[in-house]
């Protein structure tokens, strides 16, 4: 028996090719294609409502800052009318939980299924190998999370332009803008990423999906919290001493730096 | 080859030893059967195998020498674990898709054919098929990865009598066919006597008996005599020792040309009687014998 089994292998000893990674993209996609599915539903949902919401927005501060004179009733109303329009969106904590969201509803189950529906004794014992394995999932779907937040941030940056431009007149000096820094540009994006890998890391300690979630959703919220607290005080303190080390542009200082300084 | 080669080896969990001072090696080209009472460390030692726990103490190797859970020991083992986990919202179709991608080598044809002769319809989901055919389906994915070690965590616990026998014909008919070696854990004991042509006993996280069964059986003999003069008797080890009113049986270490002494008979032994009579001594551990690895030259010598 057991020479019959040798001679029916002359491969066994050849250097082993690993499976390749690409086989590995087909099941990562059959088995999260419907969590990605409703992450796109979800953020698509969010991108048209900012981008309808924004059109109006837009529209709306073009034709105050164009009213002259500023001084009159119909500019004053033009004026109401654009600062009235900021709605739920405006102080982005809609914006905020998604991240968390995502964090939860895609991160966290990744790992925590496998272990609490007891799969990965099967995942894990197969050819392929398990560290590639948690690779070949982590790694596609941070990216795509990642990089569908970061779409949504440029429309983010776009909608929320009127609010920042330099010199906008319209906006109350207690501005709410302390909170957008996270919805513009790269953070957004980051916070994102951040979440989905808290999510991951969740799923793995605590073995059991709903659990994993909201301990994800726990800990993004701590972490938002000490970042708002803390670390963007910190840096907003940080780059208005270094914009005003340089010569001031003409009266436009007044928005962002002035604002954290007095402290 | 050993497919299974253990020495020392030791796996905690807390503060309690699962398994420990484990010494195996399980040649190539048997049905081995792991049998122990639930807790005994029989998952321990096949998560350890496969690589989906590591030692506390010791080492174990698969393959003739291969670390487990490596590339090269994961491409040659399939296990099947206890109540076959499987995707349950995923078809019996994706399930041969995701295994064939997540392997080298995967007889889609073998699966397929497999799959109809058992009547399991490839577009119902797993979570939708009884028990037995969950098991069927696991056990045709792993068998359709062509291994060389084919590891059965409780396979037939769950399954009805008819079920359990159908999962046992196809393991002997892949050992057969393919020469797929085979290391089965089971407390279902009357099922092993049929299929296992080697026995290791685990009982409190310790390898208590391990050999080929014919070896075994020759070895240990069924003495029965007198129970006033059971004293009498004391040039084996005794394993278990039973007394009734008149008569005591021995379970003794001896082979058929040992001497009896008069007025006691002797039978063989029956795999079920062994393993029950050293589960139900857990000290009889203790005694020297057959627990102690055999080493290479012994195993040479049965090729």
């Amino acid at each position: 028996m057991t020479t019959l089994t040798v001679a029916a292998r002359p491969e066994e000893n050849v250097t082993l090719r690993p499976v390749p990674w690409r086989r590995m993209a087909w099941v990562t996609w059959r088995q999260h294609r419907i969590a990605l599915t409703a992450v796109a539903v979800f953020l698509g949902a969010l991108a048209v409502s900012l981008w309808r919401v924004g059109i109006g927005l837009h529209h709306a501060y073009a034709a105050a800052a164009a009213c002259r004179p500023a001084t009159s009733p119909l500019c004053d109303q033009l004026q109401t009318s654009f600062t009235r329009m900021d709605g739920f969106l405006v102080n982005g904590y809609v914006l905020q939980a998604v991240p968390a969201l995502i964090g939860a509803f895609a991160g966290a189950p990744v790992l925590a299924r496998e272990l609490e529906t007891g799969t990965f004794r099967y995942a894990w014992t197969q050819g392929f190998g398990r560290w590639r394995w948690t690779l070949a999932k982590l790694v596609p779907l941070a990216i795509v999370v990642t990089a569908a937040a970061g779409a949504l941030s440029v429309l983010c940056s776009w909608y929320y332009r009127p609010y920042l431009t330099t010199g906008n007149l319209f906006l109350p000096e207690e501005s709410p803008l302390a909170n957008l820094f996270v919805l513009r540009g790269v953070a957004f994006a980051a916070w994102t990423l951040a979440a989905f890998a808290i999510g991951a890391l969740a799923g793995m300690l605590i073995r059991r999906v709903v659990p994993a979630m909201a301990a994800t959703l726990a800990a993004y919220i701590g972490l938002a919290f000490a970042t708002g607290l803390y670390a963007s005080t910190t840096y907003r303190r940080w780059s208005s001493r270094t914009s005003s080390t340089r010569p001031p542009p003409r009266g436009s200082s007044a928005s962002g730096g002035q604002g954290a300084a007095p402290r | 080859m050993n497919v299974i080669e253990a020495s020392g080896l030791g796996k905690r969990y807390g503060s309690t030893w699962a398994l420990r001072e484990c010494a195996l090696a399980i040649p190539a080209g048997h049905v081995a059967a792991l049998v122990g009472p639930n807790g005994a460390g029989k998952t321990t030692l096949l998560n350890l195998a496969v690589g989906l726990a590591t030692p506390s103490a010791g080492e174990v190797t698969v393959l003739g020498g291969r670390p487990p859970g490596s590339p090269a020991a994961l491409d040659g083992i399939a296990f099947v674990a206890q109540d076959t986990p499987m995707y349950k919202n995923l078809s019996a179709a994706d399930m041969l898709h995701l295994t064939r991608n997540l392997n080298r080598r995967f007889d889609q044809r073998y699966a397929e054919d497999r799959l109809a002769e058992l009547g399991i319809p490839l577009k119902r989901k797993a979570g939708k098929l009884s028990g037995g055919q969950q098991a069927q389906l696991a056990l045709t994915l792993a068998l359709a990865r062509r291994p060389r070690l084919l590891l059965l965590d409780e396979p037939v616990a769950m399954l009805d009598p008819i079920a359990r026998h159908d999962f046992m014909a196809t393991v002997l008919t892949a050992m057969a066919d393919d020469g797929v070696s085979v290391l089965l854990s089971s407390h279902v004991l009357a099922e092993l006597e049929r299929v296992a042509d080697y026995l290791i006993l685990v009982s409190r996280g310790r390898v208590q008996v391990a050999g080929e069964v014919e070896d075994l059986l020759a070895s240990h003999r069924m003495l029965t005599g007198p129970a006033a003069e059971v004293g009498r008797y004391a040039r084996r080890p005794v394993v278990r020792l039973s007394r009734g009113e008149a008569q005591a049986h021995l379970l003794v270490r001896a082979t058929a040309d040992d001497p009896v002494p008069p007025g006691w008979e002797t039978h063989p032994v029956g795999l079920e009687e062994l393993a029950l009579a050293y589960l139900r001594d857990p000290a009889a551990a203790a005694l020297p014998g057959p627990a102690r690895i055999r080493s290479a030259e012994p195993s040479e010598l049965t090729r």
